[in-house]
């Protein structure tokens, strides 16, 4: 009884007497939402273009972060080493597309997959070479990321505190996303992709250069790991323990479906007020720290029931 | 010139049938087993066994577990450090349990808890395929890691939140615990090793691994020649999960000596399927040749440039050492897709037909 | 073909290449150390091997060695990675060390029951096993100059000492943030022990590893308990990020207390003025105004013979480094004292360190007066439970925050005792100490 009790009523009544806890919960697991779809988006892209798992993504945002603070450490001015980091993202991206993916054209998933696992080993070394691998400060005043907080006070001693770097997280990943969709959507590189996703060999008969689409993707997938990094990195720091990060999208991926960039976005703020709302109210029951697997079980239950995730298409099978 | 079949006759179906039908084969075979049972213990230094040899053939073993999953039945699994610790942990449970129990026996016993909890994350496996299943055993992935920090029943409620290896003894000399020596140690390995990789070759050349192989191929027209789908999957999932339990136990019990719950994290998952994708799917040579390429490698790019008198401070080494690894396992799946295993067959088809291409 | 040549070719120089038994150490008394410069804990990793590297080779370039003998220092590196940890332990072994320096707690687990076996001393200063400054039981195993346990002895201490008394603790909220694994939680049974004495109520935030950089709900949970005080006992990017969210929910900073290995200047300068007044324990001296420190920049940083930058040096971490290189030191030289040899062995080496006496005086000779607390070790203790400080972040570097602080002596000194002997009974077969006590 006194079990059902804290798991049923209990948690309510406490929203209900501490409703301003209640919305930060809220708001801070729609930010870590954001934030996760970002991560996801970058998955959703290359798989959707290349049907590669692309293992990397996590090391690409380590990469792109470090590589941006890095250069401003060596004295470029920020913006221009946001510039350059782009440029560097497009390279990667150009250099992966020639001596990774070309030579391994038409090999199944999972050799692609582990080819991608060879990326974040070398792509980890390399950042270390030459940046070194102490962690390092995001940069964030000098991209004019603002600082500190709105706060709201709410009942007698209650607040509401509104990181203004989250709202930036949140607005920037929602243009971010946008931009993609529209891009995706109404352009013509975007009808091919979405011509390379369906079918690569009747892509590649009417004419779709499916070089050109990987080298968009995968930079795609550079500019959103981009971001991820300077949110995240400004939330923390920029060590290549953010590589960990990555792993929180995949449970997103499942929910959503590997395919579907609405899928992602959903299901990112599905999982993030989900696994915050139950580490917050829940967790204590089971000794806390249950955020690193509830998402996993979330998705796994909801998997049961929609094998292709949220937004996938239904998998049709013959023989 | 010495590896050919000319002359071999076989006069009986079971010896067409066999597993080496080349005469070379079992000679080699043979000569391997030698090398590692008498060579190596008494020739190689203690860095190379407890080092090098015993984490090989533990990490093999787990290889060979995930393969006959994901590389005979085509059910790919982010889980298999997770089953490791359960072996490890349901081992450290039971001898904490029964101490006077051989410890043989519950390192093998063992994997029978093991088999158990994969069976039940196993069950998703009937609705959902590929890389959705992949990231649904991430769930008994994470959850197992979760109840071995956080439930301190597993780790019999001590201070450190870590497991420790009690010395435990055959025939009166210690097997485990520090004052096990290396050679004995590596000498338990070996026979639990050579013993289940023989146990997989029987299971993947008989019945069992047609089965498999057949839901893996197809699993809608395997369904409909009369496999039963739920039957068969879960039966590669508890095997699979057996082997990897054992390995877990052999790796806490044998060769760390204790280890606290991050070890049997994700990327101990990873670290496992990709030794089985660049040595091979559906290869048990090829797990040890994927364990040898993913596990030896690094040590021996660690250990050779000081050798070879190139001074060079230990981070660099390490830095560059990961860009070549990387490099490396590219440049393995682009020469050959198939991974190791399918590289030694060709050597061997070459050898055979030697000096003629055909 | 060319292929399969290359193939071979390297199976053979793999072959070579391990089958060579490791080069034994040439004259000089060998001291690996185990470091980390690469891996997600690398920020801490390397000013602390740094320190430890530049201190070991300014002995070799200022007084040739110690007691005539070179320092043969050699870098092995763990990535803070178990699996690499044993490679390393294996690697150095035959080698003949004095002493191994493990740096992470899951290889100190890992090699505290070879220790015994393979007669070499581990020191793992104030971190590792809290249980193994029971000499008795492990007689191989040292860890001053503190334990978690004294640490956070002295954490509550401070804080019945500012509340007013310790009385003043019941009643008082504390919480616990710690990174959810054997590291973390080593000081939860000190807590809950003093939590009964002192009538407070001890508040548990796990951490798990895989959400150090995310960790908004323990925070929120922290604001909906207001516990009055909080140890934060993390790690890597996991402090960084504690003291940003300290930040955002308002909690005041000079009631955060990290541990001393929360106590890095890269774990408090991302949070900017956000974490000024964040306090952490420490029980090394910052800064370059010592002349050890002096000698170091003279003799091994100015001549470039370190990895070292210049402007890293006297950093916390990097002190502690120095520490830790200055305890080996005594040690060895002290083992000279013992046992009359010049090339000394491990078990000479345990002799040493187990009748180690830094008093200030000796501390004074080493240019280091006032750099740390003396420190004591003796054949029963092998900690020696010495005082520490709070460091307190000013917005740019730590400074010295409070006067040193005495652990609470009689409640860490039974648990450990008691601990021990656990350990002790769940490992069976643990060999009972026939080593004799040098007095």
């Amino acid at each position: 009884m006194d079990l059902l009790y804290k798991i049923f009523i209990d948690p309510f009544i406490q929203m209900g007497t501490a409703p301003d806890l209640l919305l930060q919960t809220l708001w801070d697991g729609l930010v870590a939402g954001v934030l996760y779809s970002l991560i996801a988006l970058g998955f959703v892209l290359i798989f959707k273009a290349s049907g590669v798992f692309n293992f990397a993504q996590g090391i690409m945002v380590v990469f792109a972060a470090l590589t941006l603070v890095g250069l401003h450490e060596h004295g470029v001015p920020a913006f221009l080493a946001l510039g350059i980091t782009i440029a560097v993202m497009l390279a990667l991206a150009v250099g992966v597309e020639r001596l990774m993916l070309r030579p391994l054209v038409n090999q199944p998933d999972i050799i692609l997959f582990m080819a991608t696992f060879g990326l974040t080993y070398f792509l980890i070394g390399l950042g270390e070479v030459v940046f070194g691998s102490e962690p390092k400060v995001m940069i964030a005043e000098q991209l004019w990321l603002p600082r500190g907080a709105i706060e709201f006070k709410m009942g007698a001693n209650g607040f509401v505190a509104l990181q203004k770097i989250d709202i930036a997280a949140a607005v920037i990943a929602t243009l971010m996303v946008i931009a993609l969709a529209v891009f995706f959507q109404s352009t013509r590189i975007g009808r091919a992709l979405r011509a390379v996703a369906d079918s690569h060999k009747a892509a590649l008969s009417v004419g779709i250069s499916l070089e050109q689409i990987w080298v968009i993707v995968w930079f795609a997938a550079g500019l959103v790991a981009l971001t991820t990094g300077i949110m995240w990195g400004a939330r923390s720091e920029v060590s290549f323990a953010l590589e960990i990060i990555a792993l929180k999208a995949l449970p997103v991926l499942i929910l959503g479906g590997f395919t579907s960039i609405p899928g992602a976005i959903v299901g990112g703020l599905i999982i993030g007020v989900g696994e915050k709302l139950g580490e917050f109210y829940w967790g204590p029951l089971l000794g806390s720290g249950i955020e690193s697997w509830l998402a996993y079980v979330i998705a796994l239950i909801f998997l049961l029931f929609r094998p292709q995730g949220l937004f996938g298409d239904k998998i049709i099978e013959r023989i | 010139m010495f590896y050919r079949e000319a002359g071999q006759y076989k006069t009986t179906y079971a010896a067409d049938l066999a597993v080496f039908p080349l005469r070379q084969d079992r000679i080699g075979i043979a000569v391997i087993i030698f090398i590692a049972a008498v060579i190596i213990p008494y020739f190689g230094s203690g860095f190379l066994i407890q080092a090098v040899m015993i984490p090989f053939l533990i990490f093999s073993l787990a290889a060979i577990g995930l393969n006959l999953l994901t590389g005979y039945t085509g059910l790919l699994s982010l889980g298999t450090g997770a089953f490791m610790g359960v072996g490890a942990y349901a081992c450290y449970k039971l001898t904490t349990y029964f101490p006077d129990v051989n410890i043989i026996i519950w390192v093998i016993a063992s994997g029978f808890f093991s088999a158990a909890i994969g069976v039940l994350f196993g069950l998703p496996s009937l609705r959902i395929k590929g890389f959705y299943l992949a990231v649904a055993t991430l769930a008994a992935q994470f959850f197992l890691s979760w109840c071995f920090i956080r439930q301190p029943w597993f780790y019999n409620y001590n201070a450190s939140g870590a497991i420790e290896v009690p010395t435990r003894t055959l025939f009166g000399i210690p097997i485990t615990g520090a004052t096990a020596t290396d050679n004995t140690r590596y000498y338990v390995v070996l026979v639990i090793v050579i013993a289940m990789t023989w146990l997989a070759s029987n299971l993947v050349h008989g019945r069992i691994g047609r089965m498999w192989m057949a839901v893996r191929d197809m699993d809608l027209a395997a369904e409909l020649i009369g496999i039963r789908l739920l039957r068969t999957k879960l039966l590669a999932f508890a095997v699979s999960s057996f082997y990897c339990g054992v390995a877990g136990a052999l790796l806490v019990f044998l060769w760390y000596g204790g280890a606290e719950p991050a070890v049997f994290d994700v990327n101990l998952s990873f670290f496992i399927l990709f030794m089985i994708i660049i040595g091979g799917l559906g290869s048990l040579i090829g797990s040890y040749f994927g364990a040898a390429l993913i596990f030896i490698l690094p040590i021996v790019l660690r250990y050779l440039p000081p050798r070879f008198g190139i001074p060079v401070q230990s981070a660099t080494v390490e830095h560059v050492q990961f860009m070549i690894i990387g490099a490396l396992i590219v440049f393995f799946l682009i020469v050959e897709p198939n991974g190791l295993a399918r590289l030694w067959q060709v050597a061997k088809q070459k050898l055979r037909v030697w000096p003629f291409p055909y | 073909m060319r292929l399969y040549g290359a193939l071979i070719g390297a199976a053979v120089a793999a072959a070579t290449g391990l089958s060579l038994a490791p080069a034994s150490a040439a004259d000089g008394i060998y001291v690996p150390l185990f470091a980390y410069r690469t891996g997600p804990f690398a920020g801490s990793g390397t000013p602390i091997v740094n320190g430890m590297a530049d201190y070991l080779n300014m002995l070799n370039e200022r007084d040739g060695g110690i007691g005539g003998v070179k320092l043969i220092v050699e870098e092995c590196e763990t990535a803070y990675d178990t699996k690499k940890g044993v490679e390393c332990y294996e690697q150095v072994k035959s080698k003949n060390p004095v002493v191994i320096n493990p740096y992470s707690t899951g290889i100190t687990l890992q090699i505290i029951p070879k220790a015994a076996v393979d007669k070499i001393p581990i020191l793992s200063m104030a971190y590792g096993l809290s249980a193994s400054a029971d000499g008795t039981t492990f007689p191989w195993v040292f860890n001053p100059p503190a334990t978690y346990w004294d640490g956070a002895s002295m954490f509550v201490r401070y804080a019945g000492e500012k509340e007013g008394g310790m009385a003043k603790l019941k009643g008082k909220k504390i919480g616990l943030v710690y990174l959810d694994a054997p590291y973390g939680k080593e000081p939860i049974p000190l807590l809950e022990a003093l939590a009964k004495d002192y009538g407070f109520e001890l508040k548990l935030y796990p951490v798990p590893a895989a959400e150090m950089q995310n960790q908004s709900s323990q925070w929120l949970n922290i604001r909906r308990d207001r516990p009055d005080w909080i140890y934060l006992q993390g790690f890597g990017s996991m402090n960084p990020t504690a003291v940003k969210e300290a930040a955002k929910i308002n909690y005041p900073m000079d009631h955060l207390i990290g541990n001393w290995w929360a106590g890095g200047d890269d774990d408090a300068r991302p949070a900017g003025d956000g974490a000024k007044g964040y306090l952490s324990l420490d029980f090394n001296q910052v800064g370059t105004n010592f002349p050890v420190i002096q000698d170091i920049l003279k003799y091994v940083v100015d001549k470039g013979k370190s990895q070292t930058p210049k402007d890293r040096v006297g950093e916390n971490l990097y002190n502690r480094g120095v520490l830790n290189s200055m305890i080996i030191a005594e040690g060895i030289r002290n083992a000279q004292k013992v046992s009359g040899k010049k090339q000394i062995t491990g078990e000479d080496m345990r002799r040493g360190l187990e009748t180690l006496t830094v008093n200030e005086a000796r501390l004074k000779e080493m240019g280091a007066a006032g750099f740390a607390a003396p420190m004591k070790v003796t054949c029963k203790d092998h900690n020696g439970h010495n005082a520490a400080y709070m460091a307190k972040w000013d917005g740019k570097k730590w400074t010295k925050g409070s006067d040193w602080i005495q652990p609470i002596k009689d409640k860490v000194e039974p648990l450990i005792e008691s601990s021990a002997k656990e350990y002790s009974t769940a490992n069976a077969g643990w060999p009972k100490r026939d080593e004799k006590c040098d007095m």
